[in-house]
Parts: C-alpha cells; structure tokens; sequence
C-alpha cells in the first residue's frame, strides 16, 4: 500500500529522500535461564533505543562509538534495572551483579547487551514486570525467553500487557532427579569412555614393559575403589561450586576440556607412567567434568529452588549410574583379564578407540 | 611423597577455581554471539537513522500534560508531525511509536480533538489496523468537515478495503482544498480498481502535462500511480518509461522501486530487478524482491539475502507483527516453496487488505496448493468491481477451470 505518510508530507511540500531502512519496531530481547542458585538475565537493547533514551552520543558528532556506550553504563543500569521487576511467590528477586557484556547484531543493527544475576527467594514461577522505554515508544516490546532445557518459551511483554508469569525450569520430584543423574552417566558418553578408559587396566599390573593380570580380587577392588572415588570426589566438588554460582566456565572451554581428558586417560593406557596412582589422574581430570555435569542439571531446569536436594539427588543418581557400569565392567574384565585377547585388544586397542573418538570431539568441540 | 599427591589435587583444584574467577565477568553461557567492540568502532551513525523526530526530553515533557492545555496540545501535535515525518523519511517505525508517546494524553481518548484524531489513524493504518484508522477519521471529519488531509486519508484507506464507492466521495470532498493532481492521484487507485483505468491515466497524463509549479515529490508519486495503471493494463514498456520518472525525481522511494522490481520480475528480468535494488536492501519488503531475484538468476549471493530476510520475519514473527503478511505470503510461496502456508498467510492478509498484489497472491497461492476454492472471495471481487488487471484475469481463469 502506498505509505500514507507521504500523503501528509505531499500537503506539507517536504521535498526530502533518504534511503529506507531495516522496517522494525523497537524490540529488547531478554533471555532468563536458570543458572544453579540464580536465574542468569541477558537483556540486549537497540544502541539506537538507548540512544534514544538516555543521549549516548556525549561528543555529539552524530555517532555513537562503543566508547560512548561504555561511558553510560551507570545510566544505563540505572534505567534498566527500573525498568525490570521479578518475583516468585516468596518475594521480589534481586538484580545482581548488572554487566554491560559488549554488543550483539540483531536483524535491524547493533545491540547492547546486559546481563543481571536475579536472585530469587523460594522456587516455582517467575513473575516479569517489564516498564522500559513505554514512556517514549509505547510501541516498544520485550520478547522474553525462558529457556528451560532444551524447551524454549516465548513471551511478548508490552505497554498493554507489561507482566506476565512464566514457568522457569521444572520443579521434579527426588527421584525423578536421581533417575536424570544416572540417565545422564549413561548416555553421557564422554564420562562413560573416561571411566572405562581408567577401569580398563584395573585388573592387571605393569611389571616393566608388560602388563600382567592382578591375582587377587582385592587389589582389583581396591584400585577401582580409589578410582571411582577420586572421580566422584572431583566432579562433586566442581558440579556444586557450579550450582552454586561460585564458578562458572564457558561451555565451550568445558566440553573440549572433557574431550581432552579421555584422550589423556586413553593415553596413559598405552605409556603407562601413574601406575597406582591412576587415582590421581581420575581426580584431577574428573574436576573438569563436573562442570559438564552442572550444564546439564541447568539445561535440565533443575537448578533453582530446592537446590540442595537437587545436588544432592542429581549426584547420587550420578553415583548410582556410575556404579552400575563398574559392576557389570569390572566383573568381566576380572574373569577375562589373563587372556591375550584382553590385554592386546581390549585394553590397547580399546584404548587407542577411546582416544581417537575422543580427539575427534575435542577438535568438534573447541573448533567446531 | 604423601605431600606432593595432596599438593597436586589441590593445585588443579585451585587452578580451576581460578579459571572461573578469569571467565566470570564474562557471563558465560548464553553469550556467544556478544562481541566487545574497539572503543573508537561506531555502533550507530545518527544522521542516516534519527530523521528529525521529537526528542526523548520533548516526549517526557509532553507526557505530564495536562489534557486541556492548548498550547500543550499544539505542542504535541507538532511532535507527532515531525516523528511521522522522520518515519516516512527513514522508514524506522520507530518513530512511529515516538509520535504515539508525543500524543499520551490523548491517545486512548476516544473524544480527543480533531488533529490527534487524524494523526492517531495515520499511525493506526500504517500498522495497518484499519477499522480504528477510519473510525477515527470519521471523528474527525465530524469535528472539521474540510479536514483535506482527513479526507485523503480516508480515501486511500477506503481503496485498500475495497469500498471505492466511498473512497471516491472522500477524494471528492477533499477536492476543493487540495491540487487538482492530488484529487487525480487520489482517485486513481479507485477508478484502476473499478475498470476506468484508462480514464484514470488520462487525467494523470493531462494534469502532468499542464505547465504548473507542482512539488517533485507530488510528480514522482502521480508517475509512479500512472506505471502502476500501466502495469496491470499489462502495457509493461510504457509503465517502465512511468516508473523511471518517478525514480528520477525520487531516486529512494520504496514504494516505486517494489512495483518496477515486480515488472522487472514478471518480464523475466531478474538481474536487472536485483541490480535496481542492490543499495535498498535494509528496507523489507524491497529485500523479498531481492530475495526472488537472485533465486530466479541463480546468484550465487542469493543464500545470504535470504537468511538476512528470514531473520527479519523471524524477529517480526517474534513480537506478533501482522505487517507484513503479504510478503510474507509471497515468501512463502515463491522462496520457501510451501504453498500452504502462503495460502493461509494470503487468506488471512486477504481479511485485511485488497489490493492488486493482495487478490494476486492469494489466487498464486490457491493455485499452487491445489485450493482453487480458496480464492473465490477474489474472483467475486474481480467480478463486482470490475477491476483491470492482466496479471489477474489470467490468474482468475486458471483458478474457475480448475475442478
């Protein structure tokens, strides 16, 4: 339809042109994913929005550097943060930690990008009450996500309809999170290979450069024993500073460190060099593992609220699962350990499997 | 011994702990698509995206207004104007909703005075809620019978509905207080969509020839609404001499530039439609044309326009806009190849709005989803209005032989 505006500017005589440019109202994108203890707030707005608002262009040469926007970032905080209200039943969360983490591209230019930690009491929903911009563009909306999982909500929020209450992760029962943790052991298999790849040779013992089998059970047990422990050990330390948001990693560093610790392990198969204390490496290396842990008790929603019973759960499920695979494994690379079959093929050429999936994923994990 | 086994656990437990401490600030996860700028990079250049709307301090101030303040109420009013104005210019809808803020006291009055009235509808059918465009005008009118722009207003909206009969006494009661070639150019889309077609270039033709000091812009918009008559008589040549007129006067009118890239699209002349709009693809609907053309000549280009075009209607999709539905439709059906969706999105569009480029993507889209039925409220149109229009009657032949 021919633009009805140029009907105005036709009586008006306005004889100016300048080239058209991306069609998009103003829109904030704010995204809510629960994080452990916290729900982690990314909120990007237009520079052209904020601009708009608050006058970023100090020097005003018609342009607003990243400089300039840096330079806001009091105001710009000041103005968001009035601008957001959350809340469960047991009362108002608490915006914490306000970064003004750089800028992102959107459809219709350049956006700056805010991220909040709210603090929330209690478990359950989230009520958003969201009042930015409306008192110069009553036209403005807040496109919220919530993501939970791999599930992913959509929520429009504007000036007719500014607060809405969104469900934010699942509230599950007990032992529906125990049966997540050892779900997650089993099809994790990146955890699987590392374990497998440190069980392996737990029922024989380096004499020079041969592997002889071990005769008694007991040592068996015991080797395993301290493997499983010093992996247990350090992936619960890890997983609860991540559900606690004491430490946080970016998935990317995570996953490629996980994927590096399985070749390393695999490795070690091949030139043994630790011998008894394999332990030590299940400890060390385990630590990175329970950051990949905590990605997916946050995928899963399961982080807020009742969050020590869901640690609690999540890692005994985890613990559960782990035991299952050591008490079938073990079993059977016990009564098979004397043959050559097991020593050649099993253990060195399982081992060489292991770390070659396990370089694969770690070039598709740090690279890809 | 014992020592160093304890001093290396906790040297890798410290190490992690202080990876975190160095990966913190930067949020972590969610964050992959944030970047940190030099200081120096420009995020925004105001000159080519402001225009010249009212301020955000202007709109504040207005905001606290009284309702019955009058000087108040001229001063909103003249912030309203411009923020239209600078939409118009930029094409940033933006200051669409800057003009609705410059007019909060007012805006939800149903008896505000005359002049928001009118403003209120043009930012109403430019979002393209007609019903409440025209109930306002309507208010107006009652308020001041010789509101021109009030009238011409609600002409244009008239034609898009398809009520030409009344679209035509609207032009006719603008007629005494605008130029003769607005009250032609105003009366155009009704006659090209009642079977006076060639009468309507006619006028045109003749007022355009009449040596008179008329404003380029009010030249280029007559050109382009005479190629557009033109281009549906099916006289694609002549239309193309039109269309180049207009461009000449206004090289950047999106409006112009769509309806010779469809000319150039339909003559089978890809390369040059993208070439025409190689420097206007922020502006949506002329980026589908884009879209279209690199996919009919092959562009090796054509992937990127058409990820950057599905993200806007991504974003558009998000926030719940209806805008764009007939582009949308024509995506549908001619970039993304799924016939029925662009047969519900047509339908639907269809319910709101009846142009030309309307009725033609809803008989595409019934043709190509093997609905013919679904485009009878077109074909009764075509036969009550007695529109001319190749492209269409050929269209609506297909469709009645169709079972």
């Amino acid at each position: 339809m021919r633009a009805l505006v140029t009907l105005l500017a036709l009586l008006a005589c306005l004889v100016v042109a300048l080239p058209a440019r991306a069609h998009k109202p103003s829109d904030a994108y704010l995204t809510l994913t629960p994080s452990g203890a916290i729900t982690l707030v990314r909120w990007d707005v237009a520079v052209r929005d904020l601009d708009f608002a608050l006058g970023l262009d100090a020097d005003r040469d018609g342009k607003v550097t990243y400089a300039e926007l840096t330079a806001a970032e009091p105001a710009i905080v000041s103005a968001t943060r009035a601008g957001l209200a959350l809340r469960t039943a047991g009362g108002v969360c608490e915006l914490r930690r306000p970064t003004l983490a750089g800028v992102a591209s959107h459809s219709d230019g350049r956006y700056a990008v805010l991220f909040y930690e709210a603090a929330c009491p209690g478990a359950g929903e989230i009520t958003v009450r969201y009042d930015f911009l409306f008192d110069v563009d009553p036209s403005h909306r807040a496109i919220v996500r919530v993501r939970s999982g791999d599930a992913e909500a959509v929520h429009v929020l504007g000036k007719s309809e500014p607060e809405k209450t969104l469900s934010i992760g699942a509230t599950r029962s007990f032992g529906a999170i125990v049966r997540q943790g050892v779900l997650h052991i089993w099809t994790g298999y990146d955890h699987m290979l590392f374990l497998l790849a440190l069980l392996l040779p737990a029922v024989l013992v380096r004499e020079g450069k041969e592997w002889r089998p071990r005769e008694k059970l007991k040592e068996v047990f015991f080797d395993v024993a301290r493997i499983v422990t010093a992996f247990t050990a350090a992936h619960s330390i890890t997983l609860s500073l991540a559900a606690l948001g004491l430490v946080t990693l970016p998935s990317r560093l995570v996953e490629s460190a996980i994927a590096l610790s399985v070749i390393v392990a695999a490795l070690e198969n091949l030139r043994p060099t630790l011998q008894r204390d394999r332990w030590m490496a299940a400890f060390v290396l385990g630590l990175m593992h329970g950051f990949g842990f905590s990605s997916t008790l946050a995928d899963l929603g399961l982080g807020r609220g009742a969050l020590l019973s869901t640690l609690v759960g999540f890692n005994a499920g985890v613990e559960v699962g782990q035991l299952a695979v050591v008490s079938v494994l073990v079993p059977i690379a016990f009564a098979a350990r004397r043959t050559a079959v097991y020593r050649r093929w099993v253990l060195v050429g399982g081992s060489i499997v292991i770390a070659v999936v396990a370089t694969r994923w770690f070039f598709e994990r740090a690279f890809g | 011994m014992r020592k160093a086994r304890f001093a290396v656990l906790g040297g890798a437990l410290a190490a992690v702990v202080a990876l975190g401490l160095v990966f913190r600030p930067k949020a972590g996860e969610g964050a992959e698509d944030v970047s940190v700028p030099a200081p120096g990079e420009v995020l925004l250049d105001r000159a080519a995206a402001e225009g010249r709307g009212a301020s955000a301090a202007e709109l504040r101030r207005l905001r606290a207004a009284d309702k019955g303040d009058e000087a108040a109420l001229a001063r909103a009013v003249a912030a309203a104007k411009r923020s239209i104005e600078a939409s118009r210019k930029t094409g940033d809808p933006r200051h669409l909703g800057h003009a609705e803020a410059a007019l909060a006291p007012w805006w939800s009055d149903a008896d505000a005075p005359a002049e928001v009235l009118v403003l209120r509808a043009t930012i109403e059918q430019s979002r393209h809620d007609f019903p409440a465009a025209l109930a306002d005008l309507d208010r107006a009118l009652q308020k001041r019978p010789d509101d021109a722009q009030a009238w011409l207003t609600r002409a244009v909206v008239l034609t898009v509905r398809a009520d030409y009969k009344e679209a035509e006494r609207s032009c006719a009661a603008a007629r005494p207080h605008v130029a003769p070639l607005v009250h032609d150019v105003c009366v155009a889309g009704v006659l090209g969509s009642t079977g006076k077609a060639r009468e309507a270039i006619g006028r045109i033709d003749a007022a355009l020839a009449r040596p008179a000091r008329v404003p380029k812009d009010l030249v280029a918009w007559a050109a382009g609404a005479a190629g557009e008559l033109r281009a549906r008589l099916g006289e694609a040549a002549a239309a193309e001499a039109d269309y180049k007129r207009a461009l000449d006067l206004t090289p950047d009118d999106a409006y112009v530039l769509g309806a010779y890239a469809d000319l150039l699209l339909d003559a089978g002349r890809p390369r040059e439609a993208a070439a025409l709009l190689a420097a206007h693809e922020d502006n949506d609907g002329l980026l589908l044309r884009v879209v279209l053309a690199k996919a009919a000549a092959g562009d090796p280009d054509h992937a990127r326009v058409k990820a950057e075009l599905a993200s806007r209607y991504e974003a558009s999709r998000l926030r719940g806009d209806v805008v764009h539905r007939r582009e949308e439709a024509r995506w549908a059906l001619h970039g993304e190849k799924a016939p029925k969706r662009a047969l519900d999105l047509a339908r639907a569009n269809w319910d709101v709005q009846k142009e030309p480029a309307d009725a033609r993507i809803l008989l595409e889209s019934a043709l190509a989803a093997s609905e013919p039925r679904a485009a009878d409220p077109v074909i009764a149109w075509l036969e009550a209005s007695g529109a001319e229009d190749v492209a269409l009657r050929k269209l609506a032949a297909e469709v009645k032989a169709r079972p």
